[in-house]
């Protein structure tokens, strides 16, 4: 996984609420036996028409949002099913940081086994924030996971709250499952108490 | 009154389960089942190839193929779905996984079949890549879904790192009316607490409604746990539970099924222990429930009427409607009853059980839905077709005009051949009515077995209470 410290990148802005990962990767994209890929397929069908192109109204296809790191969203971003391909698709579209007032369960917690970082913020700075992005020219910010701050286009430090373990994690872009396996013997001695009919 | 010993059935279960809880770190939390299926685990098994890993215990570990499985007889042709179901194959002889393939007898929706052989069991930590598993909670289990990265981790290690969920019950109280089912039970839920409402909570659905449900039941309502963003849900084990194991091929036989029993009779929540939240809900005031938009806490009662972006005092709430109506082709104000449909799904692995085929059937029961609405009736597993065809089910509704088919999850998100077509209307048993869910430009309503069964008949909605009462 890679390390995430800090990062200055363009914003794209998806102002709508409960956008579920049905939408970020719809099914016909799930049928693949990899993880590369999936940027292409990224928000599809909101992104292409029947045709394969472009619907000119989609926010992410705005010029001003073009190669976006940064993605503000609505509340409950990522809703719905436990795909993890919604993650891997941002990622591979180039996103890596999503910041919204709320996320779904699954989802947050896939994003933080891939290296995606997620921040909450309050409904009010969320919404601040994405009145500071420029919608003319396009805006960048900038994400420091280490001091736990966002640099607005506006010029503010929004401080943010991380779960600590998660951070420890992503900023050194360690592996969970190494992680674990280091305390391989508790779970030996685990199970050797633990019986499962 | 609160007793500081006294735990609820969610604490017991999860603190059976930590192998290591290190402070300000996640608890390393031991999974005692993991099902897998085609879509959410060939990565999960090239990571371990990678690491040079294995299964640690292949034997708290099956696979089924569900998700892109035909419905109907014959070859698979898209190449796509048999390469995922090829690799699931390849995978589960490489890594020593048993497989309910399809055509073996004891294939279906995963999470028909755990319960079904008996894996799902009470006290139990479950997990599947599929954010459904709450459907096991309904046996006093904490089952939740999880991403393919965790999929890895559970197979590599038996364990995932988990922060403990805040607790909530859900006290249902008052008299199941006549014509009301367990969806409606829970989509009324959702619609009261709105599809974020359940976030960060395990869920406890207590009271006599759900003690007084069927096993079948009580799975409809954990299995829309994920639909309100809760982590888990659960169901107290009482006799019903243990009732409903017995005998089943993976349940503990003889004296240790009677030791189970004892084992299982503790986890109901104690008196005088507390949650983080409780909420009531009286399930005499429900009638039967009818989405209307794209997520499942848009959802009105039949008797109900569209609602209109006006009606909401959150800005966000109006855009989220405005989006929904246009999408859904849908005007503010319409009754739901006039709504006509063409299409209708009976399946997935919240109603496609044999209960939801039986309650569907009788309503059908000799007569012809309308012509201009094509139904589909999808048992959720090889056996219960097998057992819903003893029964003469199957001849129910293909006399009635529907199409009999093959186990899987299929037009519940249209993985496979069974889609609904752009623009068209689908009365479905499943539990999501994103956009395109079934189907690019799909619509989808969310309904009870009886209630899409009826909507069958008449070619639109109808209040399932009134046929009842003329029948």
């Amino acid at each position: 996984m890679k390390a995430f410290v800090r990062e200055t990148g363009r914003v794209a802005i998806i102002d709508r609420p409960d956008v579920d990962t049905d939408q970020i990767i719809p099914k016909q994209f799930l049928k693949r036996v990899s993880r590369q890929g999936f940027g292409e397929a990224l928000f599809y069908d909101w992104r292409f028409d029947e045709n394969g192109d472009p619907r000119p109204g989609f926010e992410l296809n705005r010029s001003e949002f073009a190669n976006a790191r940064v993605l503000l969203a609505g509340r409950n971003f990522g809703c719905g099913s436990s795909r993890e391909h919604a993650t891997w698709a941002l990622q591979d579209y180039g996103i890596d940081v999503v910041i919204a007032p709320s996320f779904g369960d699954i989802f947050r917690s896939n994003a933080s086994k891939v290296g995606l970082v997620i921040i909450s913020l309050p409904d009010a700075e969320v919404k601040r924030l994405m009145e500071s992005v420029n919608l003319d020219t396009g805006s960048d910010v900038t994400v420091d996971l280490e001091k736990r701050v966002i640099l607005t286009p506006d010029g503010r430090e929004v401080p943010f709250a991380f779960d600590e373990a998660t951070r420890h994690k992503l900023m050194n872009g360690l592996d969970d499952i190494g992680l674990t396996l280091q305390h391989e013997d508790e779970i030996a001695a685990f199970e050797a108490r633990h019986a499962v009919t | 009154m609160i007793d500081p010993m006294a735990k609820t059935l969610f604490e017991k279960v999860w603190d059976a389960h930590v192998v290591r809880e290190p402070a300000g770190e996640p608890a390393l939390v031991y999974i005692d089942l993991h099902l897998t299926h085609e879509v959410t685990s060939p990565q999960a098994f090239d990571g371990l190839r990678l690491a040079g890993r294995r299964v640690r215990r292949t034997d708290l570990t099956i696979a089924t193929m569900d998700h892109n499985v035909p419905t109907t007889a014959g070859p698979i042709t898209d190449p796509l779905a048999k390469e995922q179901l090829d690799a699931l194959v390849r995978n589960c002889e490489e890594f020593g996984i048993e497989l309910h393939a399809t055509g073996s007898g004891s294939e279906g929706i995963v999470h028909v079949i755990g319960p079904e052989l008996g894996l799902t069991q009470p006290g139990k930590t479950i997990v599947c890549g599929d954010s459904h598993t709450s459907t096991h909670g309904a046996f006093g289990a904490i089952a939740f879904g999880i991403g393919t990265s965790e999929v890895e981790h559970v197979l590599a290690t038996q364990t995932l790192p988990q922060r403990r969920p805040r607790t909530m019950k859900i006290d249902y109280v008052g008299e199941m009316p006549l014509g009301l089912t367990p969806k409606d039970v829970i989509l009324g839920t959702i619609g009261r607490f709105g599809v974020a409402g359940g976030v960060g909570y395990a869920v406890e659905y207590a009271g006599e409604p759900i003690r007084r449900m069927s096993m079948e039941g009580r799975m409809t309502v954990c299995n829309m746990s994920i639909e309100w963003g809760a982590r888990c849900g659960m169901v107290a084990p009482d006799e019903k539970t243990f009732a409903f194991l017995e005998g089943r091929p993976r349940a503990p036989k003889g004296a240790d099924f009677e030791a189970a029993v004892e084992r299982w009779s503790v986890l109901p929540t104690d008196d005088g222990a507390t949650f983080d939240r409780v909420e009531t809900i009286d399930v005499g005031t429900l009638v039967p429930q009818v989405t209307w938009g794209t997520n499942p806490g848009m959802v009105v009662p039949v008797t109900g009427r569209v609602p209109s972006p006006g009606d909401y005092a959150n800005a966000d709430d109006r855009v989220a409607t405005e989006r929904a109506l246009e999408y859904m082709g849908l005007k503010g104000g319409t009754a739901i009853e006039d709504i006509a449909i063409d299409r209708v799904f009976i399946g997935s692995c919240t109603n496609s059980r044999l209960e939801d085929l039986r309650a569907a059937a009788r309503i059908v029961a000799g007569k012809k839905i309308d012509p201009r609405v094509v139904g589909l009736v999808v048992p959720g597993s090889a056996k219960v077709r097998a057992e819903a065809e003893a029964e003469g089910l199957d001849k129910v509704f293909t006399d009635a005009g529907f199409e009999w088919r093959l186990a899987g999850c299929s037009m519940c998100l249209g993985m496979n051949p069974d889609v609904v077509p752009a623009g068209q209307r689908c009365a479905s048993t499943s539990n999501r009515n994103f956009e395109g869910r079934q189907g690019r430009g799909a619509r989808t309503h969310l309904v009870s077995p009886e209630m899409a069964a009826a909507a069958a008949l008449h070619g639109h909605f109808v209040d399932v209470r009134r046929l009842e009462v003329a029948a």
